[in-house]
């Protein structure tokens, strides 16, 4: 992976919208070039995916409740925590899985209409899965920062128009 | 009654220019919706971990005055600093001195070093302070003036040229601003030993050092035979962005950095206490944060540089600072007019040239530390502004 591809992955990671004429002056490189380096870099599935952030908080009309479920599993010979995690992270409801260290194993983050659809999932679908011996469920209240990006920030530029 | 004040006003005051800056300053404040590119320091506030270390020595106490030359903690910080980032070696204890923003080692500096009578070279186009400095503290600012064509640097002629048997100082700063320039290894070499056969002294201000983008920044004082006739000129402002925080610092030759403290002491005690808590913070662990900024900057400067000599202005690549130097010279307008009607038709704020001293007309200063959608924007209005004009 060269200093280039870093740059653009980088720049692309904090805005995905950003011109591709723009990006490749940033970079130094012909739009061309650029082009054909995303395009390589999305075959490699390095860059996944272009999505928004969204405070849904502001929306009217669209309510939902998130939760993280900190799960404790029994690993399986040769595939250890791989199956398990697939069984879970293949249903739609489910947004993110991670492999923890400490006290549980898989964190696994869920949205849904309701608590109560939160809640069946997690006793009907998450509790009966064979390796499963375990969940703890924490309700997601109020998000401040997610992927970096804060979700009350402050606009305004604090400083003076013009300086020496 | 105003002319009754006047006349308390001592003639050095009176005499002295106000700064080409401030008239922008206030056409710019009163107008909405206005694009700033005459913004001289970082769009990043300073780094949390910065802040949170200056919160925390106001928790634990530390609210009183420090040594005169500012806590030795942080005195050993940069010495060290200074060694990895630029192999230069100075004495913690006898050759640094905090200082109120870099501007205040500037004046300290003029004050130790200069009779009434000495010239002192200020490269031009050049930080508006320098000449002002040198005029209070009694001597007499010689302009340098530097071109486009050797990218703003000082040659050996130019040099020369202005060197008469008065010159005791010489004031440097690259990276420049308002140009952007900087000087290499080599390229400083070649006007060193002028500067020994003249024994001038010189002032090096280093503040955009860390702001270097193409090659890693060489300070003169490690030149050789240098180091005893520089006074090296730092601070926290540019590379931590912490410009509020007013907190430079000095380093040189031992008899005159004693000189300058005494000075320092009676007119200043110390740097603010608050400050060097949070400096010995970014030093201990800023780097990261430094380079992710210095890596944003660079990124801008390719765009707005590129930008600018696709619309007609023609613009060197600078290698250092935050600062583009673009030529208007074929709209045919001045650079005051240039930035005025600018600001007028299209809200983009920059800085005239001619505000930088000699050279400076026909050119303008436009900061690239602002976000790069306000710089595309900021782009697009130039532009039309610059269209306007050639078909006119």
């Amino acid at each position: 992976m060269n200093e280039k591809e870093i740059e653009i992955l980088e720049i692309l990671e904090e805005n995905a919208r950003i011109p591709m004429d723009v990006l490749a002056d940033m970079v130094e490189l012909s739009v061309e070039e650029v082009e054909k380096t995303i395009k390589r870099l999305e075959e490699q599935n390095i860059i996944l995916n272009y999505s928004s952030v969204i405070n849904w908080d502001k929306t009217s009309g669209v309510d939902g409740v998130a939760a993280m479920i900190d799960v404790k599993v029994t690993p399986k010979r040769d595939v250890g925590f791989d199956e398990i995690a697939e069984r879970i992270y293949r249903f739609p409801e489910v947004k993110a899985v991670y492999l923890m260290s400490g006290a549980f194993d898989l964190s696994v983050q869920i949205e849904g209409k309701t608590m109560k659809e939160v809640a069946f999932f997690v006793s009907n679908k998450l509790s009966t899965l064979d390796s499963v011996l375990s969940t703890t469920t924490h309700f997601l209240l109020k998000k401040y920062k997610h992927d970096g990006v804060i979700f009350e920030p402050e606009k305004k530029d604090k400083r003076i128009v013009v300086s020496p | 009654m105003k002319h009754v004040q006047q006349q308390y006003v001592s003639k050095t005051a009176s005499q002295l220019k106000p700064s080409g800056i401030r008239k922008f300053f206030d056409l710019a404040s009163q107008m909405d919706n206005v694009i700033s590119l005459g913004v001289g320091e970082p769009d990043f506030v300073t780094p949390w971990n910065v802040c949170e270390a200056g919160y925390a020595s106001l928790e634990s106490g530390y609210t009183a005055y420090t040594a005169n030359a500012g806590l030795l903690e942080l005195r050993e910080e940069i010495s060290s600093y200074l060694s990895e980032q630029f192999s230069l070696n100075y004495s913690a204890e006898s050759q640094i001195i905090l200082t109120v923003g870099a501007s205040q080692a500037i004046d300290l500096a003029f004050r130790a070093v200069i009779d009434p009578g000495d010239e002192v070279i200020i490269v031009e186009p050049g930080f508006v302070a320098y000449a002002p400095a040198v005029t209070l503290a009694g001597g007499t600012p010689v302009s340098l003036e530097t071109k486009a064509e050797d990218e703003f640097k000082i040659t050996r002629e130019s040099l020369e040229k202005v060197i008469t048997k008065r010159t005791k100082a010489i004031l440097l700063c690259f990276p420049s601003n308002p140009t952007g320039a900087t000087m290499s290894e080599a390229e400083l070499k070649s006007v060193t030993d002028v500067i020994e056969e003249h024994d001038l002294l010189v002032l090096s201000d280093e503040i955009y050092a860390e702001l270097t983008y193409d090659e890693t920044h060489y300070s003169i004082a490690r030149v050789n035979g240098m180091r005893e006739r520089t006074i090296l000129i730092s601070g926290f402002s540019k590379a931590f962005a912490m410009t509020g925080w007013r907190l430079g610092y000095v380093t040189g030759p031992e008899k005159i950095i004693s000189a300058m403290l005494k000075i320092h002491q009676y007119t200043m005690m110390c740097a603010p206490t608050i400050a060097q808590h949070g400096a010995l913070e970014a030093l201990k662990s800023g780097r990261e944060d430094l380079e992710r900024m210095k890596k944003s900057y660079r990124q801008r400067r390719n765009f707005l540089v590129k930008s600018f000599n696709n619309i007609g202005l023609s613009c060197h690549m600078p290698g250092g600072a935050f600062y583009a130097f673009p030529s208007i010279q074929t709209t045919g307008m001045t650079s005051d007019e240039f930035a005025e009607k600018l600001l007028e038709e299209e809200r983009v704020a920059v800085v005239p040239g001619h505000v930088f001293g000699a050279g400076g007309e026909g050119y303008v200063r436009c900061s690239y530390a602002t976000s790069i959608d306000s710089l595309q924007e900021a782009v697009k209005r130039i532009e039309r502004f610059v269209k306007r004009r050639q078909q006119a």
